[in-house]
């Protein structure tokens, strides 16, 4: 019984973690860009759907102000990379890490600014609600945040396999001067991934606002998921799915049946040892460099 | 226009390239020493803290602007010497100037032996292992909490060296000399290691992995010292920084530390000893412009003095993102082309820095 309810309890926190990794992912296939500022964007776009929806804000109806939420930070991605990465192109990759973990901090400064530092929680429908089944009570957010992540990843690689934007998007990851000449728009391809991943960041801060409270550095969970996207092996969509489940449904059980002190290291620790003994990730992509 | 007309071959290997060099440098060296009677106690020790930033600054330049690999757990190394240096005189009774440079040794062992398994990743795989580590050292400072005190922290000791004692506050004046003077040394070993084969094979990896190995560069030998030489520089200045604050815990060396190091070197100017202290120099002073800025707003009557949390960090990034996306050499940059103009004066070309288009080179073949 406490085993499933863990179990379940930490798939819903690795689907909001494999989200955000799913973010990454996107846009570390499509650009080469490492996006340090992915958590901070989840935590703006929670924090929008909050100053939306939340009775002591503006109090609009739930769905439209995710919807909202989800449209203003999909224009957020896109801007942030037509006004700014497109800029960086081309330096060194450690110049675009920096460069995204400053938006995150003005995107942390931004947030405390307008909404405060105290956490608050978003009223939303799932919030606050159990089921039970075969015994075990589950919370109707966590089984939410797992239906919901399972709608996307299937939403994402229909897009990527069969629409001419996923098409295009690949060709640009692939080759990028090649897909120049096939005519891609490269640029806008480029810009339209961050407004993806925009869009991503918004639907893992609004599934994980519903199962607790944010504040402005929540963003720091980021860290986390990047761990669970190297795990996974970056470069690849389902290996973000997967190392984000290993670390939500690792950290439960460690806190539960390890030594105190331990359970927090316990992602790190296995990131260092996937790392070391595989260190492309679980499902690698790496091939030999040619000169 | 100046030429320089070489005569000997010692002026090739020489530290300074021209009179006028060897000047500014007399020049800058009068003015810092001359600094504790010119300024106040508490803008000295503003100072003291720069150059020790500077030499934390100098240790990861070593691996970011000469070898070319990122490291965003730096702050590891910081605590490394801190806690060292410190447990080293308390618990082994050894004296400062024996435990100072153990603590740098210390560090810079840790450095190589994390460097044998982690060396060998690129890109987003070592920034994200150095990230893990970083985070691993703050949570063992917690559960080591027999050595290091834990949460409650350590006290630091006053620097004693043969029975002559230094504190920020008694003594402002000799602690400024003690570290200006291990901040000259730092900067002379930094500057003979570029010019050493080691720091040539260095840059040899940053340009070009593939290259350097055709070269004969041992790359994973290389790699080791690198991280050895960049984690003693840092150790050495956290133990420095751990005597200044006389107290520090877990929550001193976290990861926002360790990017705000990172930050330090890119504003200051990747690849060169003086950005490392410009950098140190804008993250120092930053804080205590804003603090001048706001009580002078506040005589004016604008604002009333109003404190914002985060605006330091919030301003921070701001000048980052400035610098990131108008000039990425940095503020060293910055000055190199200033003063290249007026040495050319009037045959400065507006063009004669800008970089090659370039097209996106995937890491994920290699």
């Amino acid at each position: 019984m406490d085993f499933a309810q863990l179990l379940i309890s930490g798939l819903a926190n690795g689907c909001v973690y494999g989200l955000i990794a799913l973010g990454f992912v996107l846009i570390y296939k499509a650009t080469e860009a490492i996006n340090f500022a992915q958590g901070d964007m989840m935590m703006l776009g929670a924090f929008i759907t909050l100053a939306l929806t939340n009775d002591n804000h503006m109090g609009l109806p739930f769905i439209p102000s995710v919807l909202i939420a989800i449209a203003v930070m999909a224009v957020f991605g896109y801007l942030l990379d037509a006004l700014m990465l497109r800029h960086v192109f081309g330096q060194p990759q450690i110049a675009v890490v920096i460069l995204t973990i400053a938006i995150g901090y003005i995107i942390r400064f931004g947030a405390g600014l307008i909404w405060g530092h105290e956490p608050q929680s978003l009223h939303s429908p799932l919030a606050g609600q159990d089921i039970t089944i075969a015994g075990i009570a589950l919370g109707l957010d966590e089984i939410a945040v797992i239906i919901v992540t399972i709608l996307l990843t299937g939403f994402l690689y229909g897009f990527f396999a069969h629409t001419r934007t996923g098409i295009a998007i690949q060709a640009a990851s692939q080759n990028q001067l090649a897909a120049y000449y096939m005519g891609v728009p490269v640029r806008r391809v480029y810009s339209l991934v961050w407004g993806l991943s925009g869009v991503v960041a918004a639907i893992a801060g609004v599934l994980f606002a519903s199962k607790g409270s944010i504040d402005p550095n929540t963003g720091l969970l980021g860290i986390k998921a990047f761990a669970a996207a190297v795990i996974g092996g970056f470069g690849s969509l389902p290996g973000a799915l997967l190392g984000g489940l290993i670390v939500g449904v690792i950290e439960p059980f460690a806190s539960r049946y390890g030594p105190s002190g331990y359970a927090q290291i316990a992602p790190y620790l296995l990131l260092v040892l996937v790392l070391v003994f595989r260190p492309h990730g679980l499902l690698p992509q790496v091939q030999q460099k040619k000169v | 226009m100046r030429f320089v007309f070489k005569t000997h071959y010692d002026q090739d290997l020489g530290l300074f390239k021209h009179t006028q060099h060897r000047v500014c440098y007399a020049l800058l060296g009068a003015i810092m020493v001359a600094l504790p009677w010119l300024i106040s106690d508490y803008l000295l020790g503003e100072f003291t803290l720069v150059l020790i930033w500077s030499i934390a600054g100098m240790g990861l330049m070593i691996l970011i602007g000469q070898t070319g690999q990122a490291s965003l757990g730096h702050a590891a190394f910081l605590a490394i010497g801190a806690y060292s240096v410190v447990l080293l005189q308390e618990r082994a009774g050894l004296p400062f100037l024996l435990a100072f440079p153990l603590a740098g040794l210390i560090s810079g062992v840790c450095g190589a032996l994390i460097a044998r398994p982690i060396a060998k990743l690129h890109g987003v795989y070592l920034a994200i292992a150095t990230l893990a580590l970083g985070i691993l050292v703050e949570d063992i400072i917690v559960i080591a909490e027999a050595w290091t005190g834990g949460v409650g922290g350590l006290f630091a000791p006053d620097i004693d060296i043969f029975g002559h004692t230094f504190n920020k506050y008694i003594n402002p004046a000799d602690l400024y000399f003690l570290i200006l003077g291990i901040t000259v040394v730092l900067v002379l070993l930094y500057k003979n290691l570029l010019r050493s084969p080691l720091g040539r094979a260095f840059a040899a990896i940053r340009d070009s992995e593939v290259s350097a190995q055709a070269m004969g560069v041992e790359i994973a030998k290389t790699k080791s010292l690198s991280f050895a030489l960049s984690a003693a520089y840092t150790g050495l200045a956290g133990a420095l920084l751990g005597h200044f604050t006389g107290i520090f815990n877990n929550e001193t060396f976290t990861i926002i530390m360790s990017i705000n190091m990172l930050m330090m070197i890119v504003i200051g100017g990747v690849g060169s000893i003086h950005g490392a202290f410009f950098g140190a120099a804008v993250f120092v002073l930053l804080p205590t412009i804003i603090a001048f800025a706001r009580d002078g707003l506040a005589t004016l009557g604008l604002g009333n003095a109003v404190v914002i949390p985060g605006i330091e960090a919030g301003i921070f990034a701001a000048i980052l993102i400035a610098f990131l996306l108008f000039e990425p050499l940095g503020i060293y940059g910055r000055w190199v082309k200033i003063r290249t103009w007026f040495e050319l004066f009037p045959l400065a070309r507006r063009d004669m820095f800008k970089r090659n288009q370039s097209f996106l080179k995937t890491e994920r073949t290699r």
